[in-house]
């Protein structure tokens, strides 16, 4: 399925990996057209739900991008989203969406190329993976 | 509190496997606070059947509602307007939740979603230990605030047994003594004397060993 082009929903800290996306636009650096940045105020702020609406929703990934250990600004909002994204791979290889679809990354804010990598390499393995594959059962249904 | 754990999502799936319908009720008491069926938990289910029904084709509508109680008819008696609407009910309460709601509503078929564990205490958050068996007759007033028989494995009156090695009991080393914790804490409140007396048999009629138990307030009771 070579012309898929996932559609990735990166929860990004406002103190890391939203600056880091930004720095990588400021160095020109390209990451897949896919990706859908939603800005919040730290990782820890991330709900399970949000994560599940996003599946939900028809994004075929959904990246939690946060602090590096020991950065986090409210101390240990990164770590409380990385044990959330846990459990959630967990849950969604119960139901067979596959834990591969959410992934939580780590950033500082300057790492602009760090960003733009990381996209690419998480948007090639969804790729890998196919579409979200409730959209093929929800068009079915219809 | 009544604690509980979600069941595994395939037997979830499985429960619900008939239906293209279903109410996914919370309940507001002891669940939400372990974090087991409250709206959070509610809401978390409910996108994941609705992934997991889609994921093999066959989509189910979940309407999500949490009661403030599921184990009082008078907020169970807040469905009777709307429950017709759905094939089945599938409660995230304790078992007491799931049954007042079978109960009171004997056509609709109502699933547990949730695994009743055991009435327990918060020792840090995200960790739930048990606490209090329900045995009828509590003695935490000679055992210096701690329960012999929620927290001893072997439900002994007179501890320590054998089994207890420094401090920890022999099935397992991340379990403590309970009698152990006990004595230590009956010498720091100098009431060892409760300990050298001997304990009589325990009466377990008033556990669950006298069959299903009831209370019954006659000064309340309409």
């Amino acid at each position: 399925m070579s012309d898929f082009e996932p559609v990735v929903v990166v929860f990004a800290c406002d103190y890391c990996a939203y600056t880091a996306a930004d720095v990588a636009g400021r160095m020109n650096l390209e990451y897949p057209a896919g990706i859908r940045i939603v800005r919040v105020p730290c990782t820890g702020k991330v709900d399970s739900l949000y994560v599940l609406r996003a599946l939900e929703k028809g994004a075929d990934g959904v990246l939690v991008a946060g602090c590096l250990d020991g950065d986090c600004h409210f101390k240990n909002g990164n770590l409380r989203a990385a044990a959330r994204v846990k459990a959630l791979k967990r849950l969604l290889d119960e139901i067979n969406i596959g834990s591969g679809r959410v992934e939580m990354v780590q950033m500082s804010a300057g790492q602009g190329a760090v960003f733009a990598e990381t996209a690419r390499n998480f948007v090639a393995t969804v790729q890998e993976l196919g579409p979200n594959p409730i959209k093929h059962a929800a068009s079915q249904a219809a | 509190m009544i604690t509980a754990t979600r069941k595994p999502m395939e037997e979830i799936l499985k429960s619900v496997e008939p239906f293209s319908k279903i109410l996914l009720l919370g309940c507001n008491e002891c669940v939400t606070v372990c974090h087991a069926g409250g709206r959070k938990e509610v809401a978390l289910l409910g996108a994941a059947l609705r992934l997991g029904r889609l994921q093999k084709g066959l989509p189910m509508e979940v309407e999500e509602l949490t009661l403030e109680r599921q184990c009082d008819p008078e907020y169970v008696e807040e469905l009777s307007r709307t429950i017709d609407q759905y094939d089945a009910v599938c409660s995230m309460a304790c078992g007491c939740g799931v049954q007042t709601i079978a109960e009171r509503y004997p056509s609709m078929p109502v699933m547990p979603m949730v695994n009743t564990a055991f009435m327990g205490a918060s020792e840090s958050h995200g960790v739930w230990a048990e606490r209090c068996a329900g045995c009828g007759d509590c003695v935490l007033g000679y055992t210096g605030g701690i329960c012999p028989v929620a927290r001893c494995s072997k439900r002994i009156f007179n501890g320590p047994c054998g089994g207890s090695t420094k401090g920890k009991c022999e099935i397992s080393n991340d379990v403590d003594c309970a009698w152990q914790l006990i004595w230590d804490r009956l010498k720091e409140l100098g009431q060892t004397e409760l300990y050298s007396k001997l304990m009589e048999p325990k009466d377990w009629r008033t556990a669950r060993d006298g069959g299903p138990r009831r209370i019954v307030r006659e000064d309340m009771a309409l």
